[in-house]
Formats: C-alpha cells, structure tokens, sequence
C-alpha cells in the first residue's frame, strides 16, 4: 500500500515533467495523483466496481484540482490532468489490443468496452465535480 | 472602455487568435480556448464575438459586421507551462494591466517558449514513471529495473522518431515496437518477471490519457466536432501503441 502511494506519487510527478508542468506546481500534481490512486484502490478494496471507483476517485480529483487551482492561481487543468494519470485504462487498452493481435476477439472486445467505460467515467467524473462546483460558485453569496 | 475602443481591430484579433493557437497546441480543452478568446475580446469591449475552435484550426471573428480570421493548428502536445501562461496574460488584459502590443509581444515570447526541462530530463522522468507504473500495476520490484529501461527507451525512441519523421502515429508504432521487444529480451534473460506489466508500464508515457479525458470532455461540453477528432487522434495512437507491441508478439 505505502510502496503504491509513493511510486504512484512519483510516477505522477514524472508525468507532470512530461507535460511541462510549472516548476512550482509538481509537488501539488503528485499529491493529487496519489490521492486520486488511494481512493481508488481503498474503493476497489471494499468491492466497489471498478467504473464506479473511478468515478469516486476522478471526482475526487476534479474538487482537489479545484481548491487547489483556486488556492495557487492557476488553471484546473494542470492539477486535474496529473490527477488522473493513475486512472487512465491504459493497462486494459494493452490487454484488449493484445488479445486483437492474439485472434481472441471476444476477451478484446471485452477488455476494450472496460476500458471505454472508464475513460468515460474518468471524463464524466472530472465533469460532474465542474458542474457542480460551478452552481455552488453561482449560489453562493459574492464574497469579494 | 471609450479608449479602449479605440484599439485597432486587426490587432485585437491576431492577440486573440495566436492566444487561441498557444492554448489550442498546448492540449488544453476547446472551451477553455473558446473562453479566453471571448474574455481577451469583451476586455477591449467588444462583447459580441463569435468563435468556433476545432482541434485543427479556429475560425474567430470579433464583431457580427466584421469578417472572420482563420488560423490552422498543425501540431498539437501537450504543454501545460504555456496554457497557464496564456491564461496570465489574459487575465492581465481583462484588468487593463497591459495593452493589446504588450500583450502581442508577450504572447509571441510564449510561443517560442522551449520546454522547460531539457530532453535528457524528461527521459529520466519517463523511465522512473514506468518503473513506478510497473509497481502500480502490481508488478513485484524486480520488474522495476527492466520497467525503467523500457520506458526510457520507448520515450527516447519516440522523441527521436518524431523528430526525423513528422508523423506522431509512426513515431510511436516504432517506440511500442521498441519497448515490446527490449523487454520480451529482458524478460527472456531473467531480469523481469511479468513481461505483461513491464510492458504496460513502459508504454504509459505513450498513452493518449489526456486525449481520451479531453474527447469525452469536449463532446459533453457539446463541442461535437472538437470530441469526435480528439477521439480519433486518441484512437490512432492507442492503435500505433497496440500495433507496436502486437508485431513483438507474433514474431515470438
């Protein structure tokens, strides 16, 4: 568990080199990487379906992402793209392409819609945590 | 707002569109684009333009009577230092801090803008992100010394790849062919145990995540045509990802 939260940490940081993230901003991408990884793997631990985890784990994303976006003044999208990283099916695309490749059409077909489902869910989450942030910010009183 | 008024409109127009080009190749989304040209637009008053972004080209015009100005989108990465730059800037023309030529010239530096980590470092960032993607995909630490190798490579590959040739899609067919068989040889000299894992987590840093978030995305926004090519794009490369590796295992 500890060894996951921290590569994942690190992986997720890589990532945000990757996409030329702000020097300042890497550590908060880790951190949302990682938190984004261990509700979905506590969820998954409990049973949860995968695609509903994700959801859980992307919404989660989308708010931190939001706070923090907030808090250090930069767009959404640097700490929401770092957050979901982990999420991304990039395993299950490997294994349905995989499985193309090997003639076993129906396990392809299988693993491929899976990983549809949760690059839909990965977007829907990250969607839902926008709308509704933004109907509180309408609701919400003017502070400034 | 009566001085500002003032500002030609030709020059308005190329600050809003070379800020919707930066944003546009630096992946971020179609209405974010769409909103900071609308905002850089109203900031100098004039409130009633109308664009309309693809992944591909933007079609801005700033006024109903005006004409509309093109721009087309040949490359597109993914490059968040940019993003936020742009979104600065923009933000400082809303709250009148700069004029429309500071602006320009700002954006213009922007553009030109290298990455900010040198090649060599972002290599070394890929390679530790597969090592630590193997780990998360429950693979046992032995197969973090062949992860780092692969990825490292694949990235390197694919870098070096698209560079000598300008097409993404042959870029990372050969990267994934790379990866696959560097590591089915690792794995086949002992240093790995799963080659399954190894593999996916040295192609990670080739995965088109962020374009499969970004298409879903767009086509809730209602930005049909941006969602659909953003889907496409992301489609081919998974393609030239599986295609890669496949080639690796039907030869053995």
């Amino acid at each position: 568990m500890i060894e996951q939260l921290v590569t994942c940490f690190i992986a997720t940081a890589g990532f945000a080199i990757l996409f030329n993230a702000p020097k300042r901003s890497l550590i908060q991408c880790g951190l949302v990487g990682t938190l984004s990884w261990l509700a979905y793997i506590l969820l998954l631990e409990y049973d949860v379906d995968p695609i509903l985890a994700t959801l859980a784990a992307t919404f989660l994303v989308g708010v931190i992402s939001q706070i923090f976006a907030k808090y250090y003044k930069m767009p959404v999208i640097i700490f929401s793209v770092s957050g979901i990283i982990p999420l991304v099916p990039g395993g299950l695309a490997y294994n349905a392409m995989r499985r193309f490749v090997q003639n076993d059409y129906n396990e392809a077909i299988h693993f491929a819609v899976q990983a549809f489902m949760l690059s839909g869910s990965i977007a829907l989450g990250l969607v839902l945590s926008e709308v509704i942030n933004q109907t509180i910010r309408k609701k919400a009183p003017p502070l400034t | 707002m009566e001085i500002k008024l003032e500002q030609p409109t030709h020059e308005v127009i190329s600050v809003c569109l070379l800020a919707g080009q930066i944003m546009l190749q630096s992946g971020a989304e179609t209405y974010r684009v769409e909103d900071t040209m609308s905002r850089i637009a109203a900031s100098f008053g004039f409130t009633n333009s109308n664009s309309y972004v693809t992944p591909t080209g933007i079609i801005f015009q700033l006024d109903r009577a005006g004409s509309a100005q093109l721009i087309q989108i040949v490359k597109r990465t993914t490059d968040l230092q940019k993003v936020v730059a742009v979104n600065g800037i923009s933000r400082k023309l809303s709250t009148g801090e700069i004029s429309v030529m500071e602006a320009q010239t700002m954006l213009h530096q922007v553009d030109i803008e290298a990455h900010a980590f040198s090649i060599g470092f972002q290599i070394m960032a890929a390679s530790i992100a597969s090592g630590c993607f193997t780990i998360m995909f429950q693979g046992g630490w032995l197969d973090f010394i062949p992860g780092m190798i692969c990825g490292g490579l694949g990235y390197s590959a694919f870098v070096y790849f698209h560079r000598l040739v300008k097409v993404k899609f042959f870029a990372e067919l050969v990267a994934a062919f790379l990866i696959g068989i560097v590591s089915f040889f690792l794995t086949s000299a002992g240093m790995g145990q799963s080659l399954d894992k190894i593999i996916i987590g040295s192609v990670m840093p080739l995965v088109p995540g962020l374009l499969i978030t970004n298409a879903v995305r767009d086509l809730m926004a209602g930005h049909l045509v941006s969602g659909l090519s953003r889907g496409a794009e992301a489609f081919l490369t998974a393609f030239a990802i599986g295609t890669g590796i496949a080639v690796v295992f039907t030869i053995f």
